[in-house]
């Protein structure tokens, strides 16, 4: 009884061993081995989860963040409201337009500040070039980590023309700190809106290439349809938000359900899919590209010619007693600030609740009862960045 | 969009109730017709209410919040530590994706805690959304939710010493 277990364990050692996963050697009684996947491994972020296998398939997992955790919500409280820019930005560097932009409005609240139509307009605009800069981030990692190196070089190929166009307009190519309480940090450069226009019109082309060469291959489908399903249900009673939201069939997007900015006067359809399942969770973050693209040319064709970008506040400005609650549609969901103010020149308190922390809770309800080899597919359609959910 | 016009007067408060939202005021009117008293209204803005209930009753107001009103998940759980009172708030910032008349309105839901002995009960049993939500206010504030099975480290090392992080006593080295 004895060697036939020690057998059967020592083929699961070697072949997990293959995979680069750490083997944890459980009680002979039970029948399952533990393993701890990441942090260090390639293939989960800074981000850490302890799972059981039986055989080949998933029956126990427990996430553990937090190995990257700076306590940004503390440091808030030490610095003010504009100080606080620059280090907010850090837990998502590639989509450091949208960590700022609900920080703002929320400051803009406690302060009682109105941005200037301009400064709207070129907020919204930088957002959604970062969203692009963002997802094409994602989908390179999603591309590599299930074997497809072309959808590696892509994306991030296409992704330098979005940072190309946001250093012009910010003056830095990743972490920006461009939007700030009261509207955006310079006026956008000479030229800037035909340049613009000219890679949008070649990356919507490169989009098509995109869906041709992944979505449609067959391989990738195989690995991704009817692959980790949440359903409708379950999506609300987890919570979760953004792309996993709505492949899940619920047409949930804060642009659309609570417009901020100028957003009420674009029109966009927001992008959802009933699959429930890991390709719909891939696909719904390229329709928004899609959409995004759309979005970015009606914002240039409508901005003010000239005007305000922003205002001029005074150097250490007090906001007034009472809190905020603000929300902004990033990549990968809604991005919230709750700020507390006492009437100082600090926030009292600073809570971030951002997508990647709401849309762990569903990797475990994925993961148990799916197959070892699914785990690639189903974690990285989450949409998850361990830094974000960390702060 | 842009301005959040519920302004008195600059370096004064926020206002803190508008009369001409229908949609807030008839979710307050609905809670307040059936627990009266049990809850006091701290504000009503555009989208934004948040009401302050006892801990002994936060779990029946949730709970009719979720079955009678359709809020049906936390987008966040957050505490903050009011030294001065000896208290510690805990609130929770619920929505709705199923009721698409009401899913702008963010609904903050607000309890105080002794900060000596501070226990609360846990919203995990209505909403599964509040799980790591509630795990991290326990860290970080160290609100030890009555109900909740881990009430466990979540972000911080495992070899934590110090008291939670996020209490105001909590000094950052050099600061």
């Amino acid at each position: 009884m004895t060697n036939k277990f020690s057998d059967s364990f020592e083929k699961k050692l070697e072949d997990t061993t293959k995979l680069g996963l750490e083997v944890v050697r459980e009680s002979a009684e039970e029948n399952l081995m533990t393993l701890s996947v990441g942090p260090q491994h390639p293939g989960s972020g800074h981000f850490r989860f302890i799972i059981k296998v039986d055989g080949d398939y998933i029956v126990y997992c427990d996430p553990d963040p937090g190995y990257v955790h700076r306590g940004e919500e503390k440091m808030c409280e030490y610095r003010n409201f504009i100080q606080n820019i620059p280090h907010l930005e850090r837990p998502v560097i590639h989509d450091s337009t949208h960590i700022t932009y609900s920080y703002s409005l929320a400051v803009e609240e406690l302060l009682g500040i109105d941005v200037p139509r301009r400064g709207q307009f070129i907020r919204a605009i930088a957002s959604e070039l970062n969203r692009q800069v963002y997802t094409l981030y994602w989908l390179a990692i999603y591309g590599i980590f299930l074997g497809h190196s072309t959808m590696f070089m892509w994306p991030a190929g296409d992704r330098e023309l979005f940072i190309d166009l946001l250093a012009a307009l910010t003056g830095a190519r990743v972490t920006h700190a461009f939007n700030i309480p009261g509207g955006v940090r310079n006026d956008i450069p000479d030229g800037f809106k035909e340049k613009c226009l000219q890679y949008i019109s070649y990356f919507e082309k490169r989009l098509k290439e995109y869906e041709d060469i992944f979505y449609n291959n067959p391989l990738f489908r195989q690995r991704t349809e009817n692959v980790g399903i949440l359903s409708k249900e379950n999506a609300i009673k987890l919570g979760v938000t953004g792309s996993v939201l709505r492949a899940s069939g619920i047409p949930h997007d804060v642009r659309k359900v609570e417009p901020y900015d100028v957003y009420d006067e674009m029109d966009f359809k927001v992008q959802y899919m009933k699959t429930c399942d890991s390709f719909a969770r891939a696909y719904v973050p390229f329709l928004d590209m899609r959409e995004s693209c759309h979005i970015i040319r009606q914002l240039l064709d409508k901005m003010p010619e000239s005007g305000e970008v922003r205002v001029k506040l005074q150097s250490n400005p007090k906001g007034r007693i009472g809190e905020a609650y603000k929300r902004v549609e990033s990549g990968r969901g809604a991005l919230s600030y709750y700020i507390v103010s006492d009437g100082s020149s600090r926030p009292y308190r600073v809570k971030i609740s951002v997508g990647s922390f709401r849309n762990i809770l569903a990797l475990p309800h994925l993961l148990v009862g799916s197959h070892l080899g699914d785990m690639p597919s189903i974690y990285w359609a989450l949409n998850y960045w361990p830094v974000e959910a960390d702060r | 969009m842009t301005s959040p016009n519920n302004i008195d007067d600059k370096n004064s408060k926020i206002k803190t109730y508008e009369s001409d939202l229908p949609i807030e005021n008839s979710l307050y009117n609905e809670l307040s017709s059936k627990f009266q008293d049990k809850v006091q209204l701290l504000y009503v803005k555009p989208n934004r209410i948040k009401v302050y209930v006892e801990s002994k009753n936060i779990v029946e107001v949730a709970s009719f919040l979720k079955n009678e009103l359709g809020l049906d998940h936390a987008e966040s759980v957050c505490g903050t530590d009011y030294p001065n009172e000896n208290a510690i708030e805990v609130i929770y910032h619920l929505s709705s994706y199923s009721r698409e008349e009401i899913a702008p309105i963010i609904f903050a839901l607000s309890t105080k805690t002794d900060r000596n002995s501070s226990y609360s009960p846990s919203l995990l049993p209505l909403f599964k959304s509040v799980e790591y939500h509630e795990r991290e206010t326990y860290e970080m504030l160290g609100v030890y939710f009555q109900g909740h099975p881990r009430n466990e480290r979540f972000l911080l090392p495992e070899d934590w010493a110090d008291i939670p992080p996020l209490r105001k006593d909590f000094r950052i080295k050099g600061r």
